[in-house]
């Protein structure tokens, strides 16, 4: 059942040094607020799942969080890269880092065939792809039905899963709306789960949007629930801010730079206590 | 009486043209989503346009600078999750035509989006696959646009990251439950299709005032020409005009936010 807990003591309760943790949310509901809240509190050595490491694990590796980075594109959208993934990668700078590269396709699969219980996830994929190459968690498997060569990649089954979402109610119910990414997947494949939200409402059931076919996560299968103000800045949340694009543009230059990085981690992350570091809305 | 228009603009009308009405098209970020909605604002209005993000039929009103925009979202007729985009409708056969671009390319329209360099020791560091490997293999054929220049089209590509005919020519030959792959490459100089035989990419049009010399200067291999060249067709005005009261109007609101 879900625990109300601050955001703060979500993430030390539920974030280990050394686990596995994805911070879903596909271009659009992105957990910055919880990001930025494991930057603060010093996690190491994480294992970060991401399809798309956007800004959030471009801060997480510069700030040294990170060992290794699973992802399937990597890249700040529409601007150019990640200028911290591509140091750590490229320099080892702040440390080495280990990739291990996908495609979206395998990777929707995986957190599927995660929340499905499944050990591997199926696909017709990576055909001629030299992905499979430089990435040993790519295999082929022969169908035993038709006899149709098929990929396979592990179940993805993170340590800990955040995600942010809308509006939660006093049962921990969650509601996700828009773009909803895999954002279910990857709170159902995780061993425990934050969700953290914009506002909590009485009863989702009898809020006046309610749709009986609206993803909603329930309470008793999510551990702990943190309000989290425009948590998703610079992306955004449908129905409550936009995408704040001029930061995602300006993040460039501050990204190029390691003394760059450097300050704006310690201006918005570090001597800022929950307050959304990315602009306002 | 000629109409003044860039080569960019030559390339995004080109590339929209290729995209009619009763098509189900898989639109990668960039050019293709400026070319495919253009598409729907002028010949082809029933086109359907699907990004990765999930947004099944969307008819943005600006072009989207993260390919899950909110945007995408609100003018889309239904939104699905990640898995069921790829799986259902991808996967599932129900995409007619794959529309992307690339970092590089090589003569049998193999797409590098990885690196530049060795895998271990890249020179530079792409974003990497996204959707593109199974869009161009899951799609019933695939479109590609980019800018033409000896850097992005090369003999043979760093890295597959995404199979166009393969390093041979012969990389779906054979494979079960495949589409037809690249069918034409459009850029700011010329429309390619892969040869019926070998695969490799021959120039079958070039565009307005573009010579064969300009074609070979910017294709880092000895680039075919087809026996009857044509000369693709000029923009119209029409299509212009709404070209750039697109990008107008996109640029006014990622400017403002």
């Amino acid at each position: 059942m879900a625990e109300f807990l601050s955001l703060h003591d979500a993430v030390a309760r539920y974030v280990e040094d050394g686990a596995t943790v994805a911070m879903e949310g596909f271009t659009h509901l992105i957990p910055f607020a919880a990001g930025h809240e494991v930057i603060r509190q010093k996690k190491r050595d994480l294992t970060l799942i991401r399809m798309t490491p956007d800004l959030i694990y471009d801060q997480l590796i510069g700030a040294g969080c990170a060992k290794k980075v699973i992802f399937s594109w990597g890249g700040n959208p529409g601007v150019g890269s990640l200028h911290r993934l591509r140091d750590a990668v490229e320099k080892g700078w702040p440390r080495q880092i280990e990739i291990l590269e996908h495609s979206h396709a395998a990777m929707a699969c995986a957190f599927e065939a995660g929340a499905a219980g499944l050990p591997l996830a199926v696909l017709r994929g990576y055909v001629g792809s030299e992905l499979p190459n430089v990435n040993d968690q790519i295999k082929f498997i022969e169908c035993p039905f038709t006899g149709e060569r098929l990929a396979a990649v592990p179940a993805v089954r993170p340590d800990v899963s955040i995600v942010h979402a809308q509006k939660a109610d006093r049962k921990g119910n969650v509601l996700v709306e828009g773009i909803v990414g895999v954002q279910k997947e990857a709170v159902l494949a995780a061993a425990k789960s934050i969700v953290t939200v914009e506002e909590i409402v009485e009863d989702l059931i009898a809020e006046p949007d309610y749709h009986p076919n609206a993803c909603i996560i329930p309470g008793w299968a999510i551990d702990a629930i943190a309000v989290a103000e425009k948590g998703a800045l610079p992306s955004y949340a449908h129905g409550y801010y936009p995408r704040n694009n001029r930061f995602y543009k300006e993040w460039d230059a501050i990204a190029r730079d390691r003394d760059a990085f450097t300050r704006w981690l310690d201006e918005n992350v570090f001597h800022q206590d929950d307050k959304p570091a990315g602009g306002e809305a | 009486m000629s109409i003044e228009y860039t080569s960019s603009e030559m390339m995004t009308v080109t590339a929209a043209r290729a995209l009619e009405n009763g098509m189900t098209c898989f639109v990668g970020i960039g050019l293709p989503s400026e070319a495919a909605n253009l598409a729907r604002l002028t010949h082809a209005p029933d086109v359907v346009l699907i990004y990765e993000s999930g947004t099944l039929q969307t008819r943005p009103e600006v072009l989207p600078l993260s390919i899950g925009d909110g945007e995408l979202a609100e003018s889309a007729l239904t939104t699905v999750a990640v898995p069921e985009m790829f799986r259902y409708w991808l996967q599932g056969g129900k995409i007619s035509v794959g529309f992307l671009g690339t970092a590089q390319i090589d003569r049998y329209a193999n797409l590098n989006t990885t690196l530049i360099g060795d895998y271990h020791d890249p020179k530079v560091r792409l974003p990497g696959g996204g959707g593109a490997p199974e869009i161009a293999t899951n799609a019933g054929e695939v479109f590609i646009t980019l800018k033409h220049s000896k850097r992005a089209f090369v003999k043979d590509v760093d890295f597959v990251t995404t199979l166009g005919f393969g390093r041979d020519g012969k990389g779906r030959d054979g494979v079960p439950n495949i589409g037809k792959g690249p069918t034409r490459v459009i850029t700011d100089l010329c429309v390619m299709k892969p040869d019926p035989e070998t695969k490799e990419l021959t120039v079958v049009s070039l565009h307005p005032g573009v010579s064969r010399e300009d074609v070979c200067d910017a294709t880092g291999w000895e680039i075919r020409f087809a026996g009857e060249l044509a000369s693709t067709p000029e923009p119209s005005a029409h299509e212009l005009e709404i070209l750039r009261e697109l990008k107008e109007r996109t640029e006014r609101q990622h400017a403002g936010e």
